[in-house]
This record gives C-alpha cells, sequence and structure tokens, in this order.
C-alpha cells in the first residue's frame, strides 16, 4: 500500500487535484481511500457526489466507543473509500488534535488492514503544516510520499517552500519523502519552468503541469471529478496523465528547501523574463 | 538605610556557638560552601544559578536573581500558575464555588491539599470540601470546552445557588483558546449570580508566583468594592496575604478582637464573598504575605486610599512589633493602652514555655526554602528560641521580597513578567478617601513609622548566611551534608529526601498535621513542635541499609512463589519484610 499526503497552500485546489487523480487511479482498476484531514469535510464531495459523509470526530462524538468501520467510511466513484476527519467549527477548538485522534480511530478500526487490499491511501490535508495535528499524517510514516500542488503564483510557492520545511524535519527522522509537486496552473507568466526550476532547487520534480480549464468548475457545480463528468474531455487526460505519473513515480527525496533570497530571486528571474 | 522599627536587627544575633551542629561546617566558610554547592554544574547552569545562591550581608544586599526561569533538571520546589491562582489566592473564599475548567488531574490534585480552614457563620455555605470540574475530555479539546464549561455552570447553580462562581483555566484550555471570560459574562447574564473567570494557565508564569497576580487582578475586578456597607467598629482593617492554614488566621482574628481591632476581610484565610465584596470600607491592610497579595494593597491604596503596611505575625517578636504599629497607626491611647495590656498578657502565658523550650534548642540550626514570604517570617520563630538560621530561600519570590522594596524601580520587567496583566488602577471619582490628612502622616513619618515598607528577607539575616532562590534538589543535599541543620522547613515536595538524609523536616505549606502557627498561641504551638522534632533522638537512630552496604539488593516485600499458595506467600512476606 502506498501511503500519500497532499499539501499545499489553502485555496489552491487540493481537494479538487487529489480526487480528479484519485478518479484516475481508481479508473485504473485500483483500490484508493481518501481521508480528508480539514474540519469543514469537503474532502470527497466530488467522489462521492456530494457532501455526504458523516465526519469521524463527528461520529466518534455521537455513537461515544462503539465505533464501526461502515459508519466512518463510504464508497465512492468506482469504489474509491472516502473518509472525512471532521473537526470544530472555526474559532473553536483544536483542529489538529482531531486529525491525530480521527486517525488512531481509522487505525485501531481497521482500516489499513491487509485485508482492505489496499493499493493506495491518500490524506488531503488543510493548508500549511501549521501545527503538530497538521503534521500527523506525515510522522509516524502515515504518509510515506507527499507531494505538495502550487501554481506560480508567489505565496503558493511560498507556502510549498515552508511545507517543504516540514517534511525535511520528519524525513531526517522517518521514512516520509517528497514525491513532486503538482503545477495546479493559475496562467501565470512562465509558470510551467518556474515551477520545474523550482522543483528542481527543492531536489524533486514537478510531476505533472495541469493546465487550467473551466471543465473542473463544470464538474465540480456536478459534484462530480472530472473523469465521471466527461471522461473524454481533456481535462480528464490530464488528470489520468498525473494519476499515471503519480503510480509510475520513483523518485522519493529529502527535499532542500530554499532561503527566502534564494526564491525571491527564482520568482525575479521567471517573473521578469518577458 | 535606617531601619524602621518593624525590622529585626541580625548584627544583634549571636553566631551558633562551638559544639552546635553548625560547627560542622567550621572548616569552610560560607563562600566556600556556595562553591563546593555549585562546582558540579555545568558552565551555563552555575552561572544562573551563581546569581541565585548568594552569601549574605545584611547592610548591603546584593542582587539576587529570583522570580527567573527554573533551569530544567534541577528539580525545583515550584508550582504553576493555575495552583497559584486557584489553590492559593481564592481558593480559600468558602462560599465562592470554584469551578476548575480542564482535565480531571488538575482539580483533583488541588483538591483540599493546602490545609486553608474555613468555619462558616451559621447561614453561610462552605463549598472548600467539594471538588467542581469540567472534566474536560479529547472531545472538548478538539470541539471547544466552552459548551461543556456553560453546561457545567448551570448544573452546578442548580445543585448550589452559590452567590459567585469562579472558573479556572488548566493548561489545555489556554492551548485550544476557549473563551472563558465569555462564558462567564454570558452565564453571569443569564443566572443573575457573580461569574468570572481566571486565565491562569499553568504554563503562564515561571512559577506560581504568576497565578497569585492574576488572581489579584480578577479578585480586585470582580469582586472588591460591589457592597459599601462598613462593619460597624471603629477600628476597622483587613488582613492581606493570610491563608489560614491551620488556623493562623483565628488566631490573628482572636487576638485583634481582643485588642479591640476588628477584621473585616482575610484575604484569603476563612473568607466569605460578602466580606470580599466589602473589604475597601476598612481604613487600613496589613500584609502578611507581600509576594502574595502586594498588588491587591497597591490596587486598594490607589482607587480607594486605603494605606497598607507589612506586619508579621509568626513570631512572639515580630506580633508585638506588629501590634504596636497598628496601634500607633490608629493613634488613639485607648487602643494603645489596650494593646500593651494584651501584650503582657500573653506574653506572660507565653513566656515560659519560650524560656523552656530555649533551654533545650539554643544554638541549633535550622534552614528555610519555602514560600515567597514564609522562609523569612518563620526566621522570628526560630529566633524567639535562641536557633539560628543558617541558610534561607524562596521558591517563588521577586527580587523585592529578598533585597527590599528599595529595588522595586530596578527590577527589570521581562517577557515571562510582561506576559501577565498589569491592570490599570485610577482613584475612585466618589469612593476615594485618604485615610490619614497630610500633617498626620507628617506626624507618624515623624515618630518613625513608614507605609509601604518590606525591607525584605536578606536585610534581617545574619551575616554569612546562604541565600538561595529556588534551590536545587543537589543544593539541599549539599547543604544537608556540610551543615547538618537540626531542621529544615520546606514543603512536601522535599520533605521526604531531606527525611531520609536524617534531618527533620517541616513541612512550611501545610504545617503537615498541625498548626496554627500565628501569634502568640501559634508560637508556643511551633515553639514545642520545633522542640519535639529537634530533640528527638529517632534520627540518630535509623540508620540507612546502604550506609551499612553499598550494595543493598532489592528486596521484593511480597513475592509469592506460586500464583496459589497464599501460605508460602506469607511466610515469605514475613522474612523479607523482617
Amino acid at each position: 500500500m502506498r501511503k500519500v499526503a497532499i499539501y499545499g497552500k489553502g485555496g489552491i485546489g487540493k481537494s479538487t487535484t487529489t480526487q480528479n487523480t484519485v478518479a484516475g487511479l481508481v479508473e485504473m482498476g485500483k483500490k484508493v481511500m481518501v481521508v480528508g484531514c480539514d474540519p469543514k469535510a469537503d474532502s470527497t464531495r466530488l467522489l462521492l457526489g456530494g457532501l455526504a459523509q458523516r465526519s469521524v470526530l463527528d461520529t466518534l462524538r455521537e455513537e461515544g466507543e462503539d465505533v464501526e468501520l461502515s459508519d466512518i467510511r463510504s464508497a465512492g466513484f468506482c469504489n474509491s473509500l472516502c473518509v472525512e476527519s471532521g473537526g470544530p467549527e472555526p474559532g473553536v477548538g483544536c483542529a489538529g488534535r482531531g486529525i491525530i485522534t480521527s486517525i488512531n480511530m481509522l487505525e485501531q478500526l481497521g482500516a489499513y488492514d491487509d485485508a482492505e487490499g489496499l493499493d493506495y491511501v491518500f490524506y488531503d490535508v488543510l493548508g500549511d503544516v501549521v501545527c503538530g495535528g497538521f503534521a500527523m499524517p506525515i510522522r509516524e510514516g502515515k504518509a510515506e510520499e507527499i507531494y505538495i500542488v502550487c501554481s506560480g503564483e508567489m505565496m503558493a510557492m511560498y507556502a510549498a517552500n515552508n511545507i517543504s520545511k516540514g517534511i525535511l524535519k520528519f524525513a531526517q527522522n522517518g521514512v516520509v519523502r517528497l514525491g513532486g509537486l503538482i503545477c495546479n496552473s493559475r496562467k501565470v507568466d512562465n509558470e510551467r519552468e518556474m515551477i520545474e526550476k523550482f522543483a528542481e532547487k527543492l531536489g524533486t520534480q514537478m510531476i505533472h503541469f495541469v493546465p487550467r480549464h473551466n471543465d473542473v468548475q463544470r464538474a465540480e457545480i456536478n459534484r462530480k471529478t472530472v473523469i465521471e463528468w466527461n471522461k473524454e474531455c481533456e481535462q480528464a487526460d490530464e488528470y489520468r496523465a498525473l494519476a499515471r505519473a503519480i503510480a509510475g513515480n520513483t523518485k522519493f527525496v529529502i527535499p532542500k528547501p530554499l532561503t527566502i533570497q534564494e526564491l525571491e530571486d527564482l520568482l525575479m528571474a521567471y517573473g521578469l523574463m518577458n | 538605610m535606617s531601619i524602621s522599627p518593624m525590622t529585626h536587627d541580625p548584627s544583634t544575633e549571636p553566631a551558633p556557638e562551638p559544639g552546635t551542629s553548625a560547627a560542622h561546617a567550621a572548616s569552610l566558610n560560607s563562600a566556600e560552601v556556595r562553591e563546593k554547592m555549585l562546582e558540579i554544574y555545568p558552565d551555563k547552569t552555575k552561572k544562573k544559578r551563581a546569581k541565585q545562591l548568594l552569601v549574605n550581608d545584611p547592610s548591603a544586599p546584593a542582587q539576587i536573581a529570583a522570580n527567573t526561569r527554573t533551569i530544567p533538571g534541577i528539580i525545583t520546589q515550584r508550582g504553576c500558575t493555575y495552583a497559584g491562582c486557584r489553590g492559593v489566592v481564592i481558593g480559600p473564599m468558602h462560599d465562592v464555588l470554584h469551578i476548575t475548567h480542564g482535565p480531571i488531574g488538575c482539580s483533583f490534585y488541588s483538591w483540599q491539599t493546602r490545609r486553608n480552614l474555613a468555619r462558616p457563620k451559621p447561614g453561610q455555605t462552605n463549598y472548600l470540601q467539594y471538588s467542581m470540574t469540567t472534566d474536560m475530555m479529547e472531545d472538548e479539546i478538539i470541539f471547544g470546552g466552552d459548551k461543556k464549561l456553560a453546561a457545567a455552570i448551570r448544573e452546578a447553580y442548580a445543585i448550589f445557588k452559590p452567590k459567585a462562581i469562579a472558573v479556572y483555566a488548566t493548561c489545555p484550555v489556554g492551548l485550544i483558546g476557549d473563551d472563558i471570560h465569555t462564558v462567564c459574562r454570558l452565564a453571569k447574564q443569564e443566572l443573575g449570580i457573580n461569574i468570572f473567570g481566571f486565565s491562569c494557565e499553568g504554563y503562564k508564569g515561571v512559577s506560581q508566583s504568576a497565578g497569585h497576580h492574576i488572581a489579584n487582578n480578577g479578585v480586585f475586578k470582580h469582586m472588591v468594592g460591589l457592597d459599601d456597607t462598613p462593619d460597624d467598629a471603629e477600628f476597622r482593617i483587613n488582613m492581606l496575604g493570610e491563608y489560614n492554614i491551620g488556623g493562623d488566621a483565628w488566631e490573628i482574628d482572636t487576638l485583634l478582637r481582643k485588642c479591640g481591632i476588628h477584621i473585616t476581610a482575610t484575604l484569603s484565610g476563612d473568607i466569605s464573598y460578602e466580606q470580599v465584596t466589602r473589604c475597601h470600607t476598612v481604613d487600613l491592610n496589613i500584609v502578611q504575605c507581600h509576594r502574595s497579595i502586594n498588588y491587591m494593597a497597591d490596587m486598594m491604596e490607589t482607587k480607594f486610599g486605603i494605606p497598607w503596611f507589612k506586619v508579621n505575625f509568626i513570631g512572639a517578636n515580630s506580633t508585638i512589633k506588629s501590634l504596636r504599629k497598628i496601634a500607633q497607626f490608629f493613634d488613639s491611647k485607648k487602643l494603645t493602652d489596650r494593646v500593651e495590656e494584651v501584650i503582657a498578657e500573653e506574653m506572660a502565658v507565653l513566656r515560659p514555655v519560650m524560656e523552656d523550650v530555649k533551654s533545650r534548642c539554643k544554638g541549633k540550626t535550622a534552614a528555610l526554602f519555602v514560600g515567597g514570604s514564609r522562609a523569612h517570617h518563620y526566621q522570628d520563630l526560630f529566633r524567639d528560641i535562641g536557633m539560628s538560621v543558617i541558610a534561607a530561600g524562596y521558591e517563588f519570590a521577586h527580587r523585592d521580597d529578598y533585597e527590599g522594596r528599595a529595588v522595586l524601580p530596578t527590577i527589570k520587567v521581562d517577557a515571562d513578567s510582561r506576559n501577565i496583566e498589569e491592570i490599570e488602577v485610577e482613584a475612585d471619582p466618589k469612593r476615594y478617601r485618604p485615610r490619614k490628612s497630610e500633617e498626620q502622616n507628617a506626624a507618624l513619618a515623624a515618630g518613625g513609622f513608614s507605609y509601604k515598607d518590606y525591607e525584605g528577607m536578606m536585610r534581617e539575616m545574619r551575616k554569612e548566611t546562604l541565600v538561595i532562590d529556588d534551590i536545587s534538589h543537589h543544593e539541599i543535599e549539599k547543604l544537608i551534608e556540610i551543615y547538618k541543620p537540626d531542621i529544615i522547613g520546606s514543603g512536601i515536595k522535599e520533605k521526604f529526601i531531606i527525611e531520609k538524609l536524617g534531618v527533620p523536616c517541616k513541612q512550611l505549606h501545610s504545617y503537615d498535621y498541625s498548626g496554627p502557627y500565628a501569634a502568640f498561641v501559634g508560637a508556643a504551638n511551633f515553639y514545642n513542635e520545633v522542640d519535639r522534632m529537634v530533640n528527638t533522638k529517632v534520627w540518630k537512630l535509623v540508620s540507612s541499609p546502604w550506609r551499612k552496604d553499598s550494595s543493598v539488593p532489592a528486596k521484593p516485600v511480597y513475592a509469592p512463589r506460586s500464583r496459589n499458595s497464599t501460605e508460602e506467600g506469607q511466610k515469605n512476606w514475613k522474612r523479607t519484610g523482617g
């Protein structure tokens, strides 16, 4: 079983990219479980066709100790397995602690057991690595390969660099490695070249360049992944390509985060090239 | 600097006599002892501890490092901010319902451990036997504990109908950011009683001292001044910084009443909510524990015009000086005469006890490592019976408690202190009333009287004694090895290691199981207790097994050979146990 976590700046398209990629993998016949690690619990909406999932933490709260795997895990598109960690409303409690609790709960319920026959588990993690809780999927070997979704916008690259620092910290003492950057295009000047260069400097690769296309938005409105909504469209092939790239990936590295100066130099060099 | 009438002059005190236990250390002077204590430390630790471990010079106290972060690994005596706030300053208010917001441990271990006794009057309630908590679990940590807190307040109100509820935040509450103050405000509106919260998370300060400050602020903001009804008495005062451990406050109250002085409120020992709300109606605040409550004394002076000075009711001579100073303040012949009568009466009873005990204790030595005032106050009791204090230090005091309030302007406010709110207090437009005219104050000053006058512990300790802040376990062991004092006063954390080293230890937080030790009656109790402890032969009769053989193997007390053979186990138990 390959254990994958997707990180990236808030709003960059982690959940969308994750679900569309998972759709590509399940279409190839892989068995995949997606664990949404966001208190909003919207990481599996496209695979499930709506916000139909009861979160692990809500279930735990309502049912007490008596929780079954079937209470918190639903089957989505092409038998993908969907779990939402859930968490508190904005402004109260501790979402980080919630993620720790819910991943522990999944383990105890046997969600990762060999008997489940999983090929992949994907963790879709909210925003930056802000605290111990959000780092949970990358410590203790829960996720072994990380993909960072970014774009050519400065703040997205800045966040990607910061996440790399988190990975570095845990990679030195554990098994977690960076698998690559997924560029979710924002149509920034020289975006592809800049992210390729950025990836190279981090010691990794840009595993795929996902062009911007309105079909993604159309599929989302229909509560579907692009592949399910229109399997013939160009964008569906892009996600299939990303899925194949991840499936065939063998380059897993300990990242070398950039200094702020290096990052700004990179932006200057590519952003002002024309 | 002139010595005020409150201060003991250590130069008049004889050094320990030759042939007594203090002469153990005759071969080393205090500076050498200090070096011995420090020599084992790594450089950085040594540098820091050196500033906290001084050889005393009462005529010019050196600057001591106090109220700074504890070095990890020294095995500190200190407690946490929550303990200082809930456990010390507000805990003794007996009809305020105290709810600890947090997991169960903080609440359980702050339940009635401090022996702050209460004897409510008829019609009053006493919640001190209860321990109330929201018992936060993982669920509340994740989703926030404010709803559970609101429910706990409602439930507690429905059962007990208290006049006031105080809520205390523990560490996890601060980490997840539960807004306890809003919960309290809404509950106050809903239930119509006084409800307020304290952000006294354990990690907030370098010791429990931060909790005292937070408690002072909260009591002042939410309770003091709510009811303007004064007590009907001529000489009305508050006793601040007296926590009624083992009944100390009752002893002081009885003594003052005998003199004709009325205590409106003792903050905080055997005190009701209603007394706190009216305590601003007095004419004088006297301060026993300077460290834990000087904030309150200052704030009440600024807002209501009530002057304050430091007293000490621990020790006969200190009690006499304190009584005379109160009489001097009120400037009434009737009161002065009565105070002298009471002193004469009490001393007639106490003196024979003192002399008797002194005949057996004279020349013996003590060391005190406790509190933010007690290490100072108890020196007077030992002095009464001819014993000398060879080393003393506080657990959580600040520089002013060591060096005197004169150093206040020079105390560096560091980031840890800035973390604790300083509330801005102004004179109350209606209720501010100076208790003395300028002429009266000038006359008092001419008679050697001073307000706000704490001169600290170091000026009252003999030259060449050791002053040790936040003492480490290693230093305690070294101190015992070199000086072998006849008794050590400290707290529960050190008690048993001290006794294992063959020295009796008197707990001065909780008084073990005895007390009171305040005022004249309390002094007699303490003399007798110390006499019993330092003159018993028991410490010389016990010898640790490892002194005979350093490789003593572990002997299980109960080691049955087989699961079913109880009889065999019994025999075994007798053999190894015997």
